[in-house]
């Protein structure tokens, strides 16, 4: 159980320093798309959601689960759908490809 | 392969996933790329979870998958000028749903919780209720169903401190006796009361500081969550979220010349209390929508600095018409861009994109300023604070030293203006005196539609 901790600790260390070294590169012009794109990778907390509610352990746990997961899952449709929409938006001015 | 195996496997592949997805959002050419090893992360990610043996009650996870997409759908589809209401109102779902996964999580192992466990719990449930509650004020002041007027009192730090330590030291004596079962709804309303507190006093021209913080307490609280839940996927979507946000933050607040501490301690809308300058009555030149027109025919390179104020006018199409008349003229227009224009980062961006303004021709601050001594035109667009070449010059001034848009180092610089009322800083801004400023006075859709007329054709009939 403490490895587990420490392991944990490593890895949120090193996707922090991943995370600063990627989202650095990201345009200003993307600030926008970026935001709403992280918002929805965030929402990956469904699958925490999902066990709960899916395991039933308590009426308590199932209840708030299923909650949690209506609202991961309108961040994952609903954030996706708009980072596309965004993107399809951002056009060069440069000869037009197919 | 055994089921368990196999699912750390669908999170090991979406986390390499969501990594490229961020890495190819850096140039507009590679992002939808993004968006699909996004889409395609989290399907595997939630198929595997679906395998879990655990799960007896496949019929609650369907419920709420499926009302999920219920609202999530809408909130694809909403208008590009409301997505910054809903981004703070996803920070408030993404929030929700971690506090309620912690407080679940709680009542399932209490008393029987390490301090470290309990210690990375309460980091959750507050960082998680307060980002909730946070949001939704964030999101309604966007929205408009909630004043957006800055309210602030007298002890509001004292107050909102004092709260945010009194939370913290319910969670500490949590950490020693997590027996003490009875004080954990303190630990989640106390960071609710906290999270509408801190927003209260936030005003619009602040909102892009502020959503972008709320983004990163959104990711770290999540990343505390996959520490309860030893989830590493979990820890990396809520790192990466949590450093987006973060750095975020610091662009934006960098921009706005605020330390980061007084955007941490919520110190927001404290500049418009010290902002009553001199209101001296000064000469300002005017110009008709006409003589507008015919310096800018007449210009080589011309920039438009737009802010938020083109957005309220919904006057980016018409901008566009500008923009396209000008540029089959033979001018070359390119659109000067400050990070903190508009209500959250980027947002000018996404509107003049929506316009059908080529990307290449939106640039920041720094590359914009840079020719600006070249530029012919200037031409503001609802745009004021980040304009003031006070923030260059008077020391005195409350927004001195914060970068700004140099456009009175062009030729001529033209400001379309409603009236001389001041900007959200409230401060009166010189660039509006200067010799080679034109002010036009109007509506800044009606006002564009007029120019564009005039070089269309529509105005050579004398």
């Amino acid at each position: 159980m403490k490895l587990d901790l420490i392991t944990s600790l490593y890895v949120f260390m090193l996707a922090a320093f991943i995370g600063f070294e990627v989202i650095r590169r990201v345009s200003p012009l993307l600030h926008t798309p970026l935001m709403s794109l992280t918002n929805a990778l965030d929402a990956i907390a469904v699958v925490g959601a999902i066990i709960l509610a899916g395991e039933h352990k308590t009426n308590l746990a199932a209840i708030l689960g299923t909650i949690a997961i209506v609202a991961a899952t309108s961040n994952i449709v609903g954030g996706f759908l708009i980072t596309d929409r965004m993107l399809r938006m951002f056009k060069s001015s440069g000869p037009k490809r197919p | 392969m055994p089921t368990e195996t196999f699912i750390e496997i669908t999170y090991l592949v979406a986390t390499v996933l969501f990594i490229l997805s961020l890495k190819w959002l850096s140039s507009p050419t590679t992002a939808r790329h993004g968006v699909w090893a996004g889409e395609l992360g989290m399907a595997l990610a939630i198929g595997g979870t679906l395998l879990y043996r655990g799960i007896v009650d496949y019929k609650l996870v369907a419920i709420g998958l499926v009302l999920g997409c219920i609202i999530g759908v809408p909130l694809g589809k909403v208008a590009m000028t409301a997505v910054p209401q809903r981004t703070a109102l996803s920070h408030a779902f993404g929030a929700l749903c971690v506090t309620l996964v912690g407080t679940s999580e709680f009542y399932l192992r209490a008393p029987d919780i390490s301090p470290f466990m309990m210690s990375v719990l309460s980091m959750e449930v507050i960082l998680g209720s307060l980002t909730f509650t946070g949001s939704l004020m964030a999101a309604g002041k966007l929205q408009e169903v909630l004043p957006q007027r800055p309210i602030t009192y007298k002890g509001q730090n004292f107050v909102n401190l004092g709260m945010l330590a009194l939370a913290i030291a319910v969670a500490a004596i949590l950490v020693m006796h997590p027996e003490q079962v009875k004080l954990f709804p303190a630990m989640i309303i106390i960071p609710l009361i906290f999270g509408v507190m801190l927003v209260i006093p936030i005003g619009g021209a602040d909102m892009p500081t502020v959503i972008s913080l709320l983004n990163s307490y959104a990711g770290l609280s999540a990343a505390a969550m996959g520490f309860v839940l030893n989830s590493k996927l979990l820890i990396v979507a809520g790192a990466l979220d949590g450093s987006s946000g973060f750095i975020l933050s610091v662009i934006m607040s960098k921009a706005m010349n605020r330390s980061f501490t007084n955007v941490l301690f919520g110190g927001f809308g404290q500049i418009q209390a010290a902002a009553t300058g001199v209101q001296e009555q000064r000469a300002v030149k005017s110009a008709t929508a006409e003589e507008a027109a015919a310096i800018l025919a007449a210009a080589n390179k011309v920039v438009i600095v737009p802010g938020y104020g083109m957005a309220v006018a919904q006057a980016q199409h018409k901008v566009r018409e500008l923009f396209d008349a000008l540029t089959k003229r033979g001018v070359d227009v390119t659109f000067g861009i400050h990070p903190v224009a508009g209500r959250m980062p980027g947002h000018m961006n996404v509107l003049l994109a929506e316009a059908d303004i080529p990307y290449d021709k939106l640039l920041d601050m720094d590359a914009v300023n840079g020719d600006m001594a070249q530029t012919d035109v200037a031409l503001v667009i609802g745009a004021n604070d980040v304009t003031n070449p006070a923030a260059r010059t008077d020391a005195s001034s409350p927004i001195f030293g914060m970068p700004i848009l140099d456009v009175d180092k062009a030729r001529t610089v033209m400001v379309i203006k409603r009236s001389m009322a001041a900007g959200f800083a409230g401060i009166d801004n010189p660039l509006y005196y200067l010799d080679q400023t034109l002010m036009l006075f109007g509506d800044a859709k009606n006002f564009v539609g007029n120019i564009v007329r005039e070089l269309t054709g529509a105005g050579d009939h004398h």
